[in-house]
């Protein structure tokens, strides 16, 4: 197909931003307004140009780089995440003011890999956008101050995150190496012609878990799941909003890019629902503990990534647009629980439970909107969690992985009790001293507002937003 | 629609509109006033429900397609079995309006949207007929109600909250697995539809025993009961009033909606397990009963040897025992509400829900004592009261099973009459310790006691209209039991003479009393 520029606006718009931020970050900003009161705007406008473009068709770059269905509503997806995010840090307590430019570089710089991470349909090309997105990310870790000085638990979730990182992606080129050697391809479109079962291909098996557990890295699913509790505590809020939810999305497309290969019955089929399985049970059970609430999301976090693979290991269409659809409703859920927190922690500290006594009295609509993210966490209805996590079971029921579904669900019930300690601490303990003053102002309540409505309102009715996924969902296993 | 406007779905949104409009409003008492016109008009929406037929049909459905992709359908529609259901759920709200009007005093507003909130849940529950559309409007409920029970509770509130929200959310989350598991092997969520199939006996097996771990909890069934006592006690006397008058409902309620017709051969085989369990909570129930001294503590085991006759009511599968089961449901709804209003009435003077802090009150106040003694007596099945007429028949189904489970009911009932008695003479003549300055009942106390004490004699001397309501719909459930399990026996894979045995002699334990006819 003939390549032309206007099929990949988007990125190129993206790449504009980052420029533009670059050469911000160059001068000592006394002339240029500040980043973060011009890029919500240029943010919002990046959704526009999005939604323009998303009917984008088109392979290019020599077969690496697809334009379908599937990747321009995770472009889309993503642009909005981005923006929330940029909004949700343009109000950053903890983060210096010269600071700020390459802040939210290193921001647009990892959302612009996850676009890309999202199209690519090559190992290589997938390969380097996941790096992409990493690598900003790595930098963008230790950037928390408290009073002009630097937090060391900010540089220790950084450290960490480096290190996991760089062994997840040396065991992904490892076993990108063994892929290539055995199949002699690396796209994937011609991968999926080739066998996978153990007794056919053991080498190209090994390969394809190794590679997987870069992106495993990037979903935080046990066992690459170390990183994240720590990571989200070290980092300042806002960071972790972001950590928590756009690199999601990019694993989960590329994911659901790689269920072709994932036919149900084979063995690397299997080992996903039996790391899907472990990652949810062990995700729930440790948040179980937390006190601090960005830990206790962290685990979460970790649950919710097994629970994706509920609907990737069932190789049906309906099985990926459910992957899809719920991965877009963790996204939804976790930047919701996340503006709160960030808004409530007007201090930029680390929220304790304890910290959210008496909330419902403070913040009345911040408390709500609270309960809304922690209701949709638990998968109770009329939210987008619930809805997620039906498609997820309804998909995945009858296709050889019964006993993940009941895993999910007895595990749906273990999580109950940690969810609902953020509404208990909200509206039922009163407040003790030292509690921090959430921001009530009128752009804290209004985001909050509109991530609840959104949660609640694609809760009760998602057939719009789920027949796109179902068409990404379709074209991949027709 | 017949009547310019589909009725039960504005049954369901109109409380959620009046609660939007909680918002607007600022002060408590015009909160109160607000609340209280909604469920009035509430009620007045509800009036096209009374050209309810007297047949089996499904009546006032509304079908419209919700998540096309996945088949899932906005279908609502009542029979005999939920019609009851839904009158007894809108005509309570009003009731806890008026017993919270002084008992509530922090956050209102929050309080009657909770109220609000779960009325429509609670329509919704009962008149859903897509699996999921159901298990929505199941799973919503329990929000608001955490809240009334963790907000406006007692002291342990937070306990008692924690508790029930775990019970019931952890008991739900199998029933998901169950509903699904019916989409994919019967092809569809609609309900009707699906009471059509015949699933295998395996099947039906595992389906079984998800649904009804998610409805024993909630009924709660004896060794599932634990949440209950803690969140009546905790909750506040409209949370109370709701809970048993509603809620429990609902476990009942599935299994009559979803056990019987989706799993008749599973609720055959699992029955005499049912019945021993529900016989264990009759006895269990009312002899913890009999040792509280806490008003409140009692009135809640009392439910759950009072849910116990409408467990066994429904598995006896005999005509009389699941009309007893839906009377129970109903006056149990009645009764049992009313008795939480007036503890809630009670402790308003008293502070104390202790049996000694609450005595000799047929001195002080003998109004009061005289709606406690009529609510008393019909809760232990006085004859002339409703629940007579939910227990004999109860009693009438069982004996003609077998007589041994009638045998087993009458220590059950005279628990009943023992631990009732002990507390209404205690509370009527006991001594206090000190002389009391309470005034006797108000206007509004009167108001909301003697509304449920209308239809405790209207039911208990008059039955015949609920009897007409609910009668066709039992009849249909009854004989669509009867010869879908016996279906099931003879299509379950066995060798020949075994089905050819199982046909001729339909159920092994109905083999007890195989010389009675079925005596409708």
């Amino acid at each position: 197909m003939e390549f032309n520029l206007i099929q990949i606006v988007p990125e190129l718009y993206q790449l504009l931003l980052i420029v533009a931020l670059f050469c911000q970050s160059l001068g000592d900003g006394s002339d240029t307004p500040p980043a973060e009161r011009w890029l919500p705007f240029f943010a919002a406008f990046g959704v526009f140009v999005n939604i323009v473009s998303f009917n984008a068709q088109g392979l290019i770059f020599g077969g690496a780089y697809k334009l379908d269905a599937l990747s321009q509503f995770f472009k889309l997806a993503i642009a909005a995440g981005f923006y929330v995010a940029v909004l949700n840090a343009s109000r950053q307590p903890s983060l210096e003011e010269r600071k700020r430019p390459d802040y939210f570089m290193f921001l647009a710089l990892s959302a612009w890999g996850l676009m890309l991470l999202s199209s690519a349909v090559e190992l290589i090309t997938i390969y380097l956008a996941l790096e992409i997105s990493s690598y900003s990310l790595y930098a963008v870790i230790p950037l928390r101050s408290v009073n002009g000085k630097g937090v060391p638990g900010a540089a220790e979730a950084a450290i960490k995150y480096i290190l996991f990182g760089a062994v997840a992606t040396g065991l992904a080129l490892y076993g990108f190496s063994y892929i290539l050697a055995s199949q002699h391809t690396s796209y994937i479109a011609e991968l999926a012609l080739r066998s996978w079962t153990w007794s056919g291909q053991p080498m190209a098996v090994v390969g394809l878990s190794l590679f997987l557990g870069g992106l495993f890295f990037k979903l935080a699913l046990f066992p690459f799941h170390f990183w994240c509790p720590d990571a989200y505590q070290g980092a300042s809020n806002e960071t972790a909003g972001f950590v928590a939810t756009l690199p999601k999305l990019g694993a989960v497309v590329v994911l659901v890019r790689l269920a072709v290969l994932l036919k149900p019955g084979l063995e690397i089929t299997t080992l996903l629902a039996v790391l899907g399985a472990c990652s949810m049970t062990f995700g729930n059970l440790c948040a179980l503990a937390q006190k601090d609430i960005k830990r206790l999301l962290g685990f979460s976090s970790v649950a919710h990534a097994g629970y994706i693979m509920v609907g990737l290991v069932s190789g049906t269409a309906m099985g990926l647009a459910a992957a899809v659809f719920y991965a877009l409703a963790y996204v939804a859920m976790n930047l919701l629980c996340f503006w709160v927190v960030s808004r409530v922690a007007s201090d930029g500290r680390n929220l304790q439970l304890d910290d959210l006594n008496g909330l419902y009295k403070r913040s009345p609509g911040l408390a709500f909107a609270l309960g809304v993210g922690a209701f949709a966490l638990v998968g109770l209805p009329p939210t987008m969690g619930f809805m997620g996590k039906f498609f997820l079971i309804a998909s995945a029921w009858d296709h050889g992985y019964n006993w993940l579904v009941i895993t999910l669900v007895v595990n749906s019930a273990i999580a109950i009790y940690y969810y609902l300690s953020l509404v208990r601490h909200a509206y039922t303990h009163e407040a003790g001293e030292d509690v921090p003053t959430p921001d009530n102002s009128a752009f804290s309540l209004f985001g909050a507002g509109i991530l609840a409505a959104v949660v609640l309102v694609l809760g009760m009715v998602p057939g719009r937003v789920f027949d796109f996924a179902i068409l990404a969902g379709k074209q991949l296993l027709p | 629609m017949e009547f310019g406007y589909p009725v039960l779905t504005t049954l369901i949104v109109f409380p959620l509109l009046a609660a939007a409009g909680l918002f607007l409003i600022k002060s408590p008492q015009v909160a109160r006033v607000y609340t209280m016109g909604a469920s009035i008009l509430e009620l007045i929406l509800a009036i096209p429900l009374f050209t309810f037929k007297h047949i089996a049909d499904w009546q006032f459905v509304e079908r419209a397609a919700w998540v096309p992709q996945w088949g899932l359908e906005y279908h609502l529609a009542v029979d005999g079995i939920s019609y009851l259901m839904v009158m007894l759920t809108l005509a309570i709200l009003p009731l806890c309006v008026m017993c919270s009007w002084t008992y509530i005093s922090k956050r209102v507003k929050e309080f009657h949207f909770c109220l609000l909130f779960m009325t429509a849940a609670c329509v919704g529950v009962f008149a859903a007929l897509d699996l999921v559309l159901f298990y929505v409007f199941w799973e919503a409920m329990l929000i608001p109600m955490y809240l009334l029970i963790a907000v406006w509770g007692g002291d342990q509130r937070r306990y008692a909250s924690l508790k029930f929200f775990l019970f019931t959310l952890a008991g739900s989350t199998l029933l998901l697995a169950a509903i699904v598991a019916f989409r994919i092997t019967g092809g569809t969520f609609s309900i009707p539809e699906l009471m059509q199939t015949n699933f295998s006996f395996n099947f039906q097996f595992w389906a079984f025993l998800a649904m009804a771990l998610a409805f024993a909890i909630k009924v709660p069934m004896f060794p599932f009961h634990t949440w209950l006592p803690a969140a009546h006690v905790q909750a506040p006397s409209a949370g109370s009033v709701i809970l048993a008058a509603v809620l429990l409902k609902m476990g009942t309620y599935g299994f009559l909606r979803f056990c019987l017709p989706l799993t008749p051969a599973a609720s055959e085989y699992f029955a005499p397990l049912m019945i021993a369990i529900s016989i264990a909570s009759i006895l269990y129930g009312g002899a913890i009963a009999l040792g509280q001294e806490d008003i409140k503590k009692l009135v809640a085991y009392s439910s759950v040897g009072h849910m116990g006759f409408v467990t066994l009511g429904i598995f006896l599968f005999n005509q009389r025992g699941v009309e007893g089961a839906l009377f129970q449901m109903l006056n149990h709804g009645i009764i049992t509400g009313a008795l939480f209003m007036m503890i809630g009435t009670v402790y308003e003077r008293s502070h104390s829900r202790l049996i000694k802090d609450n005595m000799g009150m047929g001195k002080y106040l003998p109004a009061f004592m005289f709606f406690w003694g009529l609510y008393a007596l019909a809760s232990l099945g006085f004859p002339g009261t409703n629940g007579f007429v939910g227990e004999i028949l109860v009693f009438v189904g069982a004996f003609q099973k077998s007589p041994y489970i009638g045998a087993l009911l009458v220590p059950g009932a005279l628990l009943g009459a023992a631990y009732m008695f002990r507390v209404t003479l205690k509370m009527a003549w006991g001594q206090p310790s000190s002389a009391k300055t309470w005034p006797d009942l108000n206007t509004r106390e009167w108001a909301y006691l003697l509304i449920p004490a209308l239809f405790v004699f209207y039911i208990g001397l008059a039955p015949k209209l609920f009897f007409d309501v609910i009668d066709p719909s039992v009849e249909k459930l009854v004989s669509d039991l009867k010869s879908r399990a016996t279906v099931e026996q003879v299509v379950a894979a066995q060798p020949a003479p075994v089905a050819v045995a199982a046909a001729v002699v339909p159920v092994a334990h109905a083999a007890d009393s195989p010389a009675q006819p079925v005596n409708n």
